[in-house]
């Protein structure tokens, strides 16, 4: 048998991906940046109240702005709005190829690389690293529901804030 | 002689069912009797002919306790995993029915596990699977809607609460033994035990690895697995092959996602004369280290395009211990029991 019929052959090589620097320097410094995180996430369910009288619906759209900016240059993020970052060692599960949000697939290279793109270390491997900085490793246990595609786009923030008012 | 709790009235008929079992069918059976259990891989066949089953089939029959049929793997196009189960159960076969979520979203996933276990499968196994980009259609849309996890819990839920994942009712659950997938020799090797207890949390009862080539790295990890005591809640059954040369070994190394093969084992197949026997004879080896392992419940076959030698393997590997899966020619219905008994 030739080698290459005992397994199909891979498809085309993909270009390679630009480097997401800022992504990894925030695994890098997931403990710092978590503790300022979860500040924040206090500050904003303290502002509930405030948030409410404004009203959910008139702010959804200039906090998600916002939300989109802020973490899109830190995580990398892409907005799936229902964000597990402080479960993940915050790196941003959505930059998987597959959309993993439960851990690795078994693609994952020798050297730490994704199975998909070679270029880009594997967000699982990251998210590992990142856990262990912010001792967070347990969590990464926690199974995470199928993604909601209806909330794509909207802002976690605001949806953190109203799920901690409810009574 | 088959066991009577695995002899149903005909080969493709449901299985009495038995108290503590959630399926009716031949897998879970011999490993909740504690039995060394031995299952392998068909890669379905890019044709739309029946027979061909029947054929890629018949080196296994009386060598293995089930038999996976892959979805898609490699991200290539091949005969469904539900149609080929269908046709191994008619045959009479154990399936075991590998379902993927690369191209499925969760309304068609959880519609091909009610008509796979209306057709008699009682063994999924649940699967991310490979990228895309591994396949013949890379350009095709990864749908990646469910996880592993998440299809493991769906499934779950399905059987034992009789409901969708909407909450919609189901009036006949699916009784299916549910398995999943785990790559103990790919990073982030202190992930892979928290990821199997997830799997298993979310409903795994069994588990099939990838390809070991890596004893000690093994080793390690079901170390680990015992301390967590995961070994108890499901059945792991580890995955071998054989190697038919060096130079296909470091081919698969290099080109296969999530395959590690160690140097050693390279460098052993490179100092042989035939190195398809040698292939082999490691394989062996394997199998029957991994039987004295602590935790290993089974062994999942994979032996793509040396499928021939699966009987030649499991034989020389002595794994079975004298015991036969089901054969065609052995007794296979209650009636013949009955009267075999009687007389
Ligand atoms: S290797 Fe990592 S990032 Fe790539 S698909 Fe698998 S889990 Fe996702």
């Amino acid at each position: 048998m030739r080698a290459e019929d005992a397994f199909p052959v891979r498809g085309v090589a993909r270009p390679a991906l630009p480097r997401r620097s800022l992504r990894l320097w925030s695994v890098r410094h997931a403990r710092g940046l978590a503790a300022f995180y979860r500040g924040f996430e206090r500050g904003l369910r303290a502002a509930a109240p405030l948030l409410r009288r404004i009203g959910y619906a008139r702010l959804e759209r200039p906090v998600a702005g916002v939300e989109r900016v802020v973490k899109q240059a830190l995580f990398d993020c892409r907005m799936c709005g229902q964000c597990v970052l402080s479960a993940t060692g915050l790196s941003c599960p959505m930059n998987c190829p597959k959309g993993l949000r439960n851990g690795p697939c078994g693609g994952v290279r020798d050297n730490g690389t994704c199975e998909v793109h070679p270029q880009m270390p594997c967000v699982w491997v990251k998210a590992f690293e990142g856990a262990e900085r912010m001792g967070a490793v347990a969590r990464l246990g926690e199974a995470q529901a199928p993604i909601d595609h209806r909330k794509t786009g909207r802002s976690s923030w605001l949806q953190a804030a109203q799920a901690d008012a409810a009574p | 002689m088959l066991h009577p709790d695995d002899v149903g009235p005909t080969p493709w008929a449901p299985l009495r069912p038995l108290p503590g079992h959630v399926s009716r069918g031949r897998l879970e059976r011999v490993l909740r009797r504690g039995e060394f259990a031995v299952t392998a891989e068909i890669n379905p066949p890019d044709s739309a002919d029946p027979d061909e089953i029947e054929q890629r089939v018949k080196p296994f029959e009386g060598w293995v306790d089930a038999i996976n049929a892959t979805d898609g793997s490699g991200a290539h196009c091949h005969m469904s995993s539900v149609a080929v189960s269908a046709l191994l159960i008619r045959l009479g076969y154990s399936p075991v029915t590998q379902i993927s979520c690369r191209d499925h979203n969760r309304i068609a996933i959880q519609g091909n596990v009610l008509g796979a276990a209306a057709l008699g499968v009682a063994n999924i196994l649940c699967l991310t699977g490979d990228g895309v980009q591994a396949g013949d259609h890379p350009e095709a849309k990864p749908v990646f809607d469910l996880d592993s996890i998440a299809l493991l819990e769906t499934i779950r839920v399905m059987r034992d609460e009789r409901r969708f994942l909407s909450g919609r009712k189901i009036t006949a659950p699916p009784q299916v033994f549910v398995g999943a997938a785990e790559n103990p020799f790919a990073p982030p090797y202190a992930f892979r035990p928290i990821r199997l207890g997830k799997k298993i949390a979310a409903g795994a009862q069994f588990i099939q690895t990838q390809y070991c080539y890596d004893l000690p790295m093994m080793a390690r990890f079901m170390a680990r697995v015992c301390d967590l005591g995961l070994h108890e809640r499901c059945f792991i059954l580890a995955g071998c092959g054989p190697l038919a040369s060096a130079k296909a070994a470091k081919w698969i190394r290099a080109n296969v996602p999530g395959v590690h093969i160690p140097d050693t084992v390279i460098t052993r197949l490179e100092g042989a004369k035939d190195q398809r026997a040698e292939g082999k004879r490691i394989c062996v080896e394997i199998i029957q280290q991994l039987r004295q392992m602590p935790g290993i419940a089974g062994v999942h076959l994979m032996a793509y395009k040396q499928e021939e030698s699966i009987a030649e393997i499991v034989h020389q590997s002595g794994v079975l211990a004298g015991r036969t899966p089901w054969r065609r020619d052995l007794v296979a219905t209650t009636h013949t029991v009955e009267t075999q008994g009687a007389a």
